[in-house]
């Protein structure tokens, strides 16, 4: 190992068609030896710097020198010496492990006398021994992203660019995946590890975070988490409406950031601001804020400025739905999903109460989509039933229908459409007409800040405008639920936290939220959560329940992540054992 | 309440066509390729063809048979020469369609009363205009008989065909071509329209968002449906005034009747357009799909060539194409004043053909929900 870098950028500017450019003045280095984080929500142009690195495409301005070549001038030395993993796994669906990987082999020119001694230790080393004859489209996301990475090491690279490697990853192989990549980087193996996860950034030797196209910082992520160093508060024994204390508490001075916490409430204070007191509900706890240690989102959201107030206008016109009944607004009763011989979810019961949040949480593919798409009647379930609002899904879909509000995970919106004309359909789908129509839609301009974006086509709006837009289509109707799929994965901080603003107070109002995550912290907000794993639920309770259940001598604090590991291999050992 | 809904659902789809730079090109760009490719390229009519005559008589008759085939607009050029070796080359290499040969006894074996002969060289792998050609050539060798002095003597005898053609009396192609092409772009603007549309929405993902909304299946159909059938009336109607204004092809029947029928017809072809649709997963299968549909459409349907003209076991199949029935009545109202019963009787299986294709298609969309 030198001291050095592999990689060195010089004032890179990069521009695709008008508009702000992708990437502006970006300085930084990469190591050997060490994995260096490019962070950054979607959009901020990770893909954009990492294919630049690997020469595929030019930088309008300042240059990129990569294992000491020019990218401009000799892309080819670069290509010969680096592995590159793309964020949709480069890999061939309909051909097998195998397959993939004498396809590889042969493009990356490897010797065959080679081929047999580096396929065993790359198998071995990714644990797909067993599955060199499975078609790559089969592998779990997990196994895929794997497979993608044996795919870059067949030649050993010098530089390992890999942009995203943990999307669509359970936590489980995402911390296999990083052990491998940790491993790698001992034997100087320089490593670029691209995410939107924050978490991922805070495990990283060094970061270039990235925002907007602009690099807000470079350096070991300590140095920014160390920004924040005691001003991160945990505020603890808030009884009542937590949510609407933390509402309470953004709006005043002195606070930077805040979020829900599991029971308790998370505070980043300006520096020398004291934490401001909870009510005291219930004579005999009194809420105290200990000093906790700053994450990386801390950090990032006090480098942005802080983060939006804790008051929604949405929230406020919202018409409280009482609870009289005290019945839940969502049920569900032995849910089960069979495609063929294979049970995508398996017996799922749960229900909830009106004004609350409940979360599914588990990896892509584990059967959470599938419950979220039975119980807002996008799939019919094979056995057991679903309600909303007390209706039937099989019976009455339509009057339930009615009275859900659906975010996908993409941001479903008409692109071509303008975002008057979204609104407008959406109000009319949901059979507003004549006043309340014209009153809903505009309220939600005012709410939102649509008013110069009317006639601008959908498609064309940032990602954290076209996230509030779908928030605006799926309320406009005053749904009783909400039913958000992913709703914030790969936004930025401060719109994630606009959101949850907004929902926070929609829920105080009695409206009634199923959200699907596989984002760790989005899991906090949840009163309640179901974590499902291959098909069934495995653990229901409150997130501190969950992490009280695993909490031992090792580990007396464990994160939500540490949490979902330890009930996973509970739940193996268990069915391993029966 | 569902009106409300309905409209919206309308309002979205016209939109989502017309905002979509690609969609608007769909509307615009095949519909006048289209017109100017079939109206005035493909035209089945021989004109501007070469011909080559190797002329070894001397005498009078030989050289008026020439002078009559020059005299003829059809061909462009006609080349001399009096080597057979240089005619075989013009075939060969297609600087002549036909080769005209006047034997050396020619214009003797006329004047002395016997039967003359010429022969006829023509290139066979232009099966369609050589068999035109061969027509021209024979009809002017048939009158320049009827001249000789043998023909005249007969010509008490012989029996003189007048010709006359009905709805079309000089044949013009553009009168038998753009009719064709009023019910074609219905068909393939509706087709592509309504494939792309579900798939569309599949793709950007926005299909769920309308499944979990209060519209009910039916509605997404009919949602679905109208917008495609409103384009469609939309390009017929653009057709039928280029037709009268610009092709000057006579209206002789009832646009009443026309429209009235159309509806059904796009009501099929939409349906079948959905059917297409709920099956794709992509756009690129919807389009393919559309196409896949179409080419086989157009040849079953006698817009080219007759469906009595097919073999027997194939022409069952065309009975279920839609585009068969709405040329009858395309082409009647336009050329012929086509009665009433006439239109009904070829709008009743547009009507079952819609009505098949639409169940289909809304079976096809309810079982994709499981």
């Amino acid at each position: 190992m030198t001291d050095e870098p592999f990689v060195r950028i010089s004032g890179v500017v990069k521009r695709f068609g008008k508009g702000a450019p992708a990437l502006d003045h970006i300085d930084g280095e990469i190591l050997g030896g060490r994995i260096t984080g490019l962070v950054g929500p979607d959009g901020a142009g990770k893909t954009t710097l990492i294919r630049l690195m690997t020469g595929l495409m030019l930088p309008d301005e300042g240059k990129v020198d990569v294992l000491g070549f020019d990218t401009a001038k000799d892309p080819a030395g670069i290509q010969a010496s680096i592995g590159y993993m793309p964020q949709r796994f480069g890999l061939y669906e309909d051909l097998s492990v195998q397959e993939n990987l004498d396809l590889y082999a042969d493009l990356r020119g490897l010797p065959l006398a080679e081929r047999t001694a580096t396929y065993d230790e790359l198998l071995e080393f990714t644990d797909l021994k067993r599955f060199t004859s499975r078609l790559a489209g089969k592998l779990s996301g997990g196994m895929k992203q794997k497979l993608g990475l044996a795919c870059a090491l067949l030649r050993k690279p010098r530089l390992l660019l890999l942009d995203e490697p943990g999307v669509g990853v359970d936590p489980i192989s995402r911390r296999d995946l990083w052990k491998m990549v940790e491993n790698l980087t001992a034997s100087g193996i320089g490593v670029v590890w691209s995410t939107a996860y924050l978490d991922e950034a805070e495990a990283c030797d060094g970061v270039l975070l990235l925002n907007e196209g602009k690099l807000l910082f470079a350096g070991a992520p300590s140095e920014l988490t160390g920004r924040v160093a005691d001003r991160v508060f945990k505020v603890s024994g808030v009884t009542g409406r937590r949510r609407e204390t933390l509402a309470r508490f953004l709006d005043k001075d002195g606070v930077v950031d805040g979020v829900i916490q599991g029971e308790a409430i998370r505070l980043v204070m300006a520096p020398g601001a004291t934490p401001p007191s909870a009510p005291s509900e219930n004579a005999g706890v009194t809420p105290q804020a200990t000093v906790t240690p700053p994450r990386f989102e801390d950090a990032f959201i006090d480098m942005l400025g802080g983060g939006p107030g804790g008051h929604s206008k949405l929230a406020e016109a919202q018409k409280p739905f009482a609870n009289e009944s005290g019945k839940p607004v969502i049920e569900a009763h032995g849910l089960t999903k069979r495609f063929g011989d294979f049970t995508a979810a398996d017996d799922i019961t749960f229900d909830i109460p009106r004004g609350q949040i409940f979360g599914l949480l588990g990896p892509n593919g584990a059967g959470k989509s599938t419950t979220f798409k039975m119980l807002c009647g996008l799939l019919k379930p094979s056995a057991g039933e679903g309600r909303v609002a007390g209706f039937d899904l099989r019976r009455d879909a339509a009057e339930a229908r009615n009275r859900l509000g659906y975010m996908a995970q993409k941001f479903s919106l008409y692109g071509d459409l303008s975002v008057a004309q979204n609104l407008n359909f959406f109000a009319g789908v949901y059979g507003l007409s004549g006043e309340r129509k014209k009153e809903r839609t505009q309220l939600m301009v005012e709410i939102f800040g649509f008013g110069r974006l009317l006639a601008m086509s959908a498609k064309d709006l940032p990602l954290g405008l076209k996230q509030r837009l779908a928030l605006a289509c799926a309320v406009l109707h005053e749904p009783e639920a909400l039913f958000l799929d992913e709703p914030t994965s790969g936004v930025d901080p401060i719109t994630r936290r606009e959101f949850w603003t907004h929902i926070n107070g929609l829920v105080e109002k009695g409206v009634t939220v199923l959200v699907t995550t596989h984002f760790m912290d989005e899991a906090e907000y949840c009163d309640r959560i179901s974590l499902i794993y291959r098909g069934r639920s495995i653990a229901l309770g409150s997130p501190d329940d969950l992490k009280k259940q695993v909490a031992d001598a090792a580990c007396p604090d464990p994160t939500m992540e540490d949490a979902f590991i330890a009930l996973v291999q509970r739940s193996e050992e268990r069915q391993a054992a029966a | 309440m569902w009106w409300t809904r309905l409209k919206a659902l309308i309002v979205k789809e016209l939109l989502a066509v017309l905002r979509d730079p690609k969609g608007r090109a769909i509307l615009i760009g095949p519909p006048i390729v289209q017109l100017l490719v079939f109206s005035y390229a493909a035209t089945l009519e021989v004109t501007n063809v070469d011909v080559m005559v190797l002329n070894r008589d001397n005498g009078h008759w030989g050289q008026e048979l020439v002078e009559r085939i020059d005299g003829s607009p059809t061909f462009r050029s006609i080349a001399f020469t009096d080597d057979q070796n240089e005619v075989r080359d013009a075939i060969d290499r297609q600087r002549a369609i036909a080769a005209v040969e006047i034997g050396p006894t020619f214009s003797r074996d006329i004047e002395a009363g016997r039967p003359a002969e010429v022969q006829i060289i023509l290139d066979g792998r232009r099966s369609n205009a050589s068999q035109i050609v061969s027509g021209y050539l024979g009809r002017i060798v048939g009158t320049l008989a009827a001249d000789t002095p043998a023909g005249e003597r007969t010509a008490s005898e012989t029996i003189a065909v007048v010709a006359r053609n009905w709805f079309n009396p000089n044949l013009t192609y553009q009168w038998f071509m753009v009719p064709n092409l009023v019910a074609s772009i219905a068909l393939l603007i509706g087709l592509i329209v309504t494939a792309l549309s579900i798939a569309r929405e599949r793709e950007l993902g926005t299909f769920d968002q309308l499944m979990v909304s209060p519209l009910r299946t039916h509605e997404i159909l009919i949602g679905k449906l109208i917008p495609p059938m409103m384009i469609g009336l939309f390009h017929i109607t653009v057709y039928i005034l280029a037709a009268v204004f610009i092709f000057g092809v006579p209206l002789r029947g009832s646009l009443f009747l026309l429209y009235g029928s159309a509806v059904f017809y796009l009501a099929a072809v939409v349906g079948l357009g959905l059917f297409i649709s709920a099956l794709s997963m992509t756009q690129q299968q919807a389009i393919l799909g559309a196409f896949l549909f179409m080419v086989p459409a157009m040849l079953l349907s006698g817009f080219a060539t007759p469906i009595e003209n097919m073999p027997t076991w194939l022409q069952p199949v065309t009975l279920v194409n839609p585009l068969r029935y709405f040329l009858v009545i395309v082409k009647g109202v336009f050329l012929k004043d086509i009665p009433l019963a006439e239109v009904v009787r070829q709008t009743i299986p547009l009507c079952v053909i819609a009505l098949v294709t639409l169940s289909a298609a809304s079976w096809l969309f309810r079982r994709r929900l499981e």
